[in-house]
């Protein structure tokens, strides 16, 4: 089961008080943009088995968007941390670096 | 004017413990920034606190709860809801704020009795068991959304949307029965 806290009211609430809004700080190619940017920005989406950091809304509880960094592999979730945020925090990549040393790195 | 009647007119149910309809409740929602000053400022002229996260207090009858980092939800009288609506409208005027009397939109519920945490627990996947005196905890029930707190000693209070009241009030009436205790 997926345990998430949520980082705007502080409960810690299992995976269907939540809703999966997909993969976090996505860079949006609007009109202008190259044919190819546009396609991988709508598109082109992280697949992978272990770290990725999602979106999710409290959606049973205060209702807000928030971003976690999670192991798709075992569930297991490294933080959570407030949605404006446009790339993973510092300190959410210590403690993912810590639990994983072999990670490649965010990008 | 046609006389407001709660969602399910006060139907009772006896089980391990007393589920009802709670009958006409007055509920305002405020949205604003609840680090304003105004916001306390309008709050104090009603004798009312501004609310820590997830907390509920409640003074003289009235009760305001925490429900997001932006929204409180106050919960008073039936009748008393208009005019409240209007004096706060009235003192966050120069706020970036919103005030409205959605009484009518909502249903409550009290749970009674000795083992009454058990009848929410298995409705919700929140951990009601921890849940202290004076929080509110905004979860669903089944497949609605719903809020309930320990209003008193043996007793829950729960908060639902009106269109689905007669599916919460199943719901508690079916989680109520005798012999289906947890424990």
């Amino acid at each position: 089961m997926l345990s998430l806290t949520c980082p705007c009211c502080g409960i810690t609430a299992e995976e269907t008080e939540f809703a999966p809004g997909g993969e976090a700080h996505l860079k949006r190619f609007g009109p202008g943009s190259s044919d190819e940017d546009f396609e991988s920005y709508l598109f082109a989406r992280k697949n992978p088995k272990g770290v990725h950091f999602e979106r999710w809304r409290h959606a049973y509880g205060c209702g807000k968007w928030f971003l976690a960094a999670r192991d798709t592999n075992t569930l297991e979730v490294f933080a959570t941390y407030k949605a404006q945020t446009s790339e993973p925090p510092a300190d959410v990549i210590a403690k993912i670096k810590a639990k994983r040393p072999d990670w490649e790195g965010y990008k | 004017m046609s006389d407001a009647v709660s969602a399910l007119q006060g139907e009772t149910h006896e089980g391990f413990v007393t589920v009802a309809e709670a009958g006409l409740m007055g509920m305002i929602t405020i949205r604003c920034d609840l680090g304003s000053k105004g916001l306390a400022k309008a709050l104090k002229a009603e004798r009312l606190p501004v609310p820590g996260p997830r907390r509920i207090e409640t003074v003289e009858g009235r009760s305001i709860a925490w429900m997001s980092p932006d929204e409180l939800l106050l919960i008073c009288p039936h009748a008393e809801a208009p005019a409240l609506t209007e004096r706060l409208s009235a003192a966050l005027s120069g706020e970036h704020a919103l005030i409205v009397n959605v009484s009518d939109a909502r249903a409550m519920f009290t749970i009674r009795g000795a083992k009454a945490d058990q009848v929410v627990m298995k409705l919700s996947p929140a951990d009601v068991a921890t849940l202290p005196a004076g929080e509110i905890r905004r979860s669903r029930t089944a497949q609605v959304a719903a809020a309930f707190w320990r209003s008193g000693e043996d007793e829950i209070s729960l908060v639902s949307f009106r269109s689905v009241a007669g599916y919460v009030i199943g719901l508690l009436e079916v989680s109520a029965r005798k012999g289906s205790e947890l424990f």
